[in-house]
C-alpha cells in the first residue's frame, strides 16, 4: 500500500482534532475577544448618578463595571467587586445600563455600593461605546487610559484572585 | 386653501425623507450581524442590543455621517465579527480564499488520481 492512500485518513484526523479542540476548550468560548484590548478607552459622558462632572479617572490603573438594578448577577458580584476595590485600591466606575436614577440609587443603597462613581446609561450609548454585549460586564484600564482586560458575566472570587488581582498589581507597579 | 396645499406638501415631503432613512437604516442593519443573537442581523432582531445599534444608525445617517463611517465605528466597538462581510485583509484572507484553496486542493487530487487509473474500464456487467 501507498503512503499517499493513507492521506483522506490523515485528513480526517487532522478534521477531528480541530473540531474536537474546539468542543472542549470552553474557555476560548466563554471570552469573547474585544477589539478594544490595547486601545484607548472610549470616552464617558454620562450623567452622574447623584451628582454632577463625569471625568473618568485618569493617570492610574481603573476599573470600569457595566450592570443594572434589573440584572440579578450584577447583585451576586457586588461584594466581589467590593472586595477588589479594597485590595487592589482601584476605583471602580459604575455604568447602570438601561435604568433610572430612582432605581439604581435604591439597588446601591440596598445591596453595597462599590463604586467610586456611577455613571447613568439610560439609552444604551456607553454600553455601545465600549462595544458592550450584555450586563455584567467588566474592563480594566491602565494608566495610560488603555483598555487591557474585558471580562463579561459576573467576576467571580476565583476571577477576582486569578485574573483581575494580579493584572492590576501589575499595571500598578509598571 | 393655499395653506392648507403648502402644509400638505411639507408634510408629505417630511414623509418621504423619513422613510428614505427608515431604508437607509434597514439596508445597513441587514449588514450587520446582531454579535448576542445567533445568525440573525440587526435588522431583523430585537434584542435590546440590536435596537440600540438601530438607533444609533439611524441618529448618525439622521446627521449626516456616511455609512462607511458608521460601519467602521460599529467594528471599531465590535470587532469585525458585526459585519456579514468582513471586508478584505491580511487577517480575513484565509476566511476569503480558504474554501477556494480546499476546492482546487481536492481537485488537484482527484485529477492525479484520475489520470493514474487511465480511462474509465467498463467491469463485467
Amino acid at each position: 500500500m501507498k503512503l499517499s492512500a493513507l492521506l483522506p485518513l490523515a485528513l480526517a484526523a487532522a478534521l477531528v482534532g480541530l473540531l474536537a479542540r474546539g468542543l472542549l476548550q470552553h474557555d476560548a468560548q466563554a471570552e469573547p475577544p474585544s477589539p478594544l484590548i490595547g486601545k484607548p478607552a472610549p470616552a464617558l459622558d454620562l450623567q452622574r448618578l447623584g451628582g454632577d462632572g463625569t471625568a473618568a479617572p485618569q493617570g492610574e490603573v481603573w476599573v470600569l463595571n457595566v450592570f443594572a438594578s434589573w440584572c440579578a448577577p450584577c447583585r451576586a458580584e457586588l461584594p466581589v467587586l467590593g472586595e477588589l476595590a479594597s485590595q487592589a485600591g482601584v476605583r471602580i466606575v459604575g455604568l447602570d445600563y438601561r435604568d433610572t436614577a430612582e432605581q439604581g440609587a435604591a439597588f446601591l443603597r440596598r445591596h453595597g455600593d462599590p463604586y467610586a462613581l456611577t455613571l447613568l446609561d439610560p439609552q444604551g450609548r456607553g454600553s455601545l461605546a465600549w462595544g458592550v454585549t450584555g450586563v455584567p460586564e467588566t474592563f480594566v484600564i491602565d494608566r495610560r487610559g488603555i483598555v487591557r482586560l474585558r471580562h463579561t458575566g459576573p467576576v467571580t472570587a476565583e476571577d477576582l484572585q486569578q485574573r483581575l488581582l494580579p493584572l492590576i498589581k501589575k499595571l500598578q507597579h509598571a | 386653501m393655499r395653506s392648507l396645499g403648502a402644509a400638505l406638501l411639507l408634510s408629505a415631503s417630511l414623509a418621504v425623507q423619513a422613510s428614505d432613512l427608515d431604508q437607509r437604516v434597514e439596508r445597513l442593519a441587514r449588514e450587520l450581524r446582531c454579535v448576542v443573537c445567533n445568525g440573525q442581523s440587526v435588522a431583523e432582531s430585537n434584542a435590546q442590543l440590536a435596537l440600540d445599534m438601530k438607533a444609533l444608525l439611524r441618529e448618525g445617517l439622521a446627521a449626516g455621517r456616511s455609512e462607511d463611517e458608521l460601519r467602521a465605528e460599529l467594528v471599531q466597538r465590535y470587532g469585525e465579527q458585526v459585519l456579514f462581510r468582513p471586508g478584505l485583509h491580511a487577517g480575513t484572507a484565509p476566511l476569503w480564499f480558504g474554501p477556494l484553496a480546499l476546492l482546487a486542493a481536492g481537485g488537484l487530487i482527484y485529477w492525479r488520481q484520475a489520470r493514474r487509473e487511465g480511462p474509465v474500464r467498463k467491469g463485467p456487467a
